[in-house]
């Protein structure tokens, strides 16, 4: 049991860092239905520019955090006003295709700048823990988790109540009929890119915390929250987060149970666990669990 | 001359530049060409499914494996002859294909795309754990290809004329090129290659014209991981030796940007977009030396050659997008239209 206490949290707290990432990828794809490949690659931007304002810039965390979170908008911002405005109404590919050269140059500017070797994130928390019932709590991911509520909560009353929130749910709709009603399409698309760059900030400098370090290959970890927004459907923000903490939970349970109890699945089989219940569940429902599925016309 | 003999006579220096092309360059530049040229062909069967039927995998590296472990096996285990184990490859990866195929039923666009993309890391997850085959973890080496006396290992002489290890592999991924480009340019004019632009353009008008919809996406899906089961052997081949962390996603992704680049649906598009993917990161690894700010993994300088290469490939692949989303081959169409026009304006 109180193994099992253990791993549930693991795995929300890996599942709080998966909601993240995947409510980046779905922002994006709801303003301008194009998947974020260079997501994973904002992520390391910001873990990496908030730890080294830490380690160099002698910034107290907090402050280095929201300049790493100000500076990957910034870099996503740019790359969306330089970048994709001028790819407008081209075909979809061409556009993930952009993404993907982002994601190419950030992949190698990040080492070049940053160092190859790992580092810490610079939080202040360290390997400290609560215990509560000999279940040990590590500061890191209780905050990983309240900080990861704190933004979707933002996020969801951003979406609900502000006027920018209406416009992106306008634009996710229908584009043209949005244009047609005077929604500013272009500052749409560049508050989604900013909200993506934001939100991956925060996935990466918590994604770096105890025990893990960080180190480039951390946008790999974008890969992984593939099957956290397919699970709640590509288009729906409230299934990319429960989509997250499923796909986390699923993830720490199985690296801690699969082992013993199903050892003929192979080595480090928890990294795969989440594709394969991606895929059941698409056989199931091809949109996803909360996605919606396109009315067809001739 | 009449425009028939032009064609000939255009197609005869084609194919004599090509089979010239490794003999006139040093042992980098063959072996680069080796790698494009296999590349190509698995680049043209992507684009059978994702250009010309419309179905996005990012699958591709694990057909490419997948034909890659089963060639190791017929040729290495069981000491097939390559005449066997090369088309076994690619029969293998078909089959695996036929599968696969049948999720492209059930799901659409970028769905589709990324349970390919869970194909990938099972693929992997598979391969490390099937050690019997792909040697696990640590990897395996697979054989070269001989045919006879002609030893792909050692090289193979004739009269005064030796043809070497890299030549050979050259000429014989040259030959499978050209068979495939010829298969799909066929593919392209028959019943299947119209059914399947009508589903890549839409489904449901094509299945109310009569086209068999399952039937056509499930053979796009064989046809394609067939192709990438035969570059995949070759591939693993020249290499000489495969572990199971190199077909990952990155890989899958470059063979996107391969018929995005070139230029998705057209047969010389695959080519031209391995040319680019391929050739291009070499060619900035070849002129390195001359080249300021960069340093040589000693330090020295202020980014490494791959670091830059990549940094600058990334960033040529969004201004070239931004310019011609239509890839080299709309390049090339845009530049005979303005060719044309030009020669009609000038008497």
């Amino acid at each position: 049991m109180r193994t099992f206490a253990q791993l549930l949290f693991s795995g929300l707290a890996l599942g709080a860092i998966y909601a993240l990432i995947a409510l980046g990828f779905t922002v994006i794809y709801r303003a301008s239905r194009v998947i974020n490949f260079a997501q994973g690659q904002l992520l390391a931007l910001g873990a990496f520019t908030t730890s080294w304002l830490v380690s160099s810039g002698k910034l107290p965390f907090w402050a280095a955090f929201v300049i790493g979170a100000l500076g990957t908008a910034a870099v996503a911002l740019v790359f969306q006003s330089g970048v994709l405005r001028f790819a407008l109404g081209r075909p979809d590919f061409t556009i993930v295709m952009l993404t993907l050269g982002l994601a190419t140059v950030l992949n190698s500017a990040i080492p070049t700048a940053f160092g190859d070797f790992p580092r810490t994130n610079g939080d202040p928390w360290g390997a400290s823990a609560a215990h509560i019932y000999g279940v040990a709590l590590p500061w890191v991911k209780i905050w990983t988790i309240v900080a990861a509520l704190v933004v979707l909560v933002g996020f969801f009353a951003f979406n609900r109540y502000s006027k920018y929130g209406l416009a992106m749910r306008g634009a996710a709709l229908d584009p043209e009929a949005a244009l047609a009603v005077g929604i500013p399409l272009r500052r749409v698309y560049a508050t989604a890119w900013v909200l993506a760059g934001v939100v991956a900030c925060v996935g990466g400098v918590f994604l770096a915390g105890y025990p893990n370090t960080l180190d480039p290959t951390v946008s790999n970890v974008a890969f992984l929250a593939f099957p956290a927004i397919i699970l709640g459907g590509i288009d729906s923000t409230t299934g990319a987060v429960l989509g997250g903490f499923v796909i986390g939970v699923v993830e720490e349970l199985t690296a801690g149970y699969q082992p013993q109890y199903a050892s003929w699945l192979g080595h480090n089989f928890y990294l795969v666990a989440p594709y394969v219940v991606m895929i059941a569940v698409l056989l199931v429902r091809p949109y996803g669990l909360f996605g919606t599925r396109p009315a067809e016309r001739l | 001359m009449s425009r028939r003999q032009r064609r000939a006579l255009a197609v005869t220096v084609l194919v004599i530049a090509a089979v010239a092309l490794p003999f006139g360059v040093n042992a980098y530049w063959r072996a680069t060409f080796v790698f494009i040229l296999i590349a190509a062909l698995g680049a043209l069967g992507l684009d059978v499914l994702t250009g010309r039927t419309g179905q996005i995998s990012l699958g591709h590296a694990f057909f490419l494996g997948a034909g890659a472990y089963a060639g190791g096996y017929l040729g290495g285990n069981l000491h097939l002859n390559a005449v066997v184990w090369i088309p076994a490859a690619g029969v293998a990866a078909g089959i695996l294909g036929a599968l696969v195929g049948p999720t492209a039923l059930r799901l659409r666009g970028l769905y589709l795309a990324i349970v390919t993309i869970g194909l990938v890391f099972i693929g992997q997850h598979i391969f490390v754990n099937v050690t019997a085959i792909s040697g696990g973890p640590g990897g395996r080496a697979l054989p070269a290809p001989s045919f006879g006396p002609v030893n792909f290992a050692t090289g193979y002489s004739i009269g005064g004329l030796t043809i070497s290890h890299d030549e050979l592999y050259y000429l014989l991924a040259l030959l499978l090129l050209a068979l495939g480009m010829l298969y799909v340019r066929n593919l392209e004019r028959s019943h299947l290659g119209r059914a399947m632009a009508a589903v890549r353009e839409r489904e449901l008008a094509a299945a109310v014209l009569g086209v068999h919809v399952a039937r056509t996406k499930v053979t796009a899906f064989v046809i394609s991981s067939a192709m990438a089961g035969v570059a995949g052997a070759m591939y693993a081949s020249y290499l000489g030796f495969v572990v199971p962390t190199q077909w990952d996603l990155l890989l899958s992704i470059e063979y996107v940007v391969m018929i995005v680049v070139g230029g998705m649906a057209s047969l010389w598009g695959p080519l031209l977009g391995a040319v680019f993917v391929i050739g291009f990161p070499a060619l900035l690894q070849d002129v390195s030396g001359s080249l300021p700010f960069l340093s040589n993994g000693l330090g020295g300088g202020v980014i490494s050659v791959s670091d830059a290469s990549a940094v600058i490939y990334g960033g040529l692949l969004i201004v070239f997008l931004l310019i011609e989303p239509r890839g080299v081959v709309g390049l090339v169409t845009r530049l005979r239209t303005l060719a044309t026009r030009r020669r009609a304006a000038a008497p």
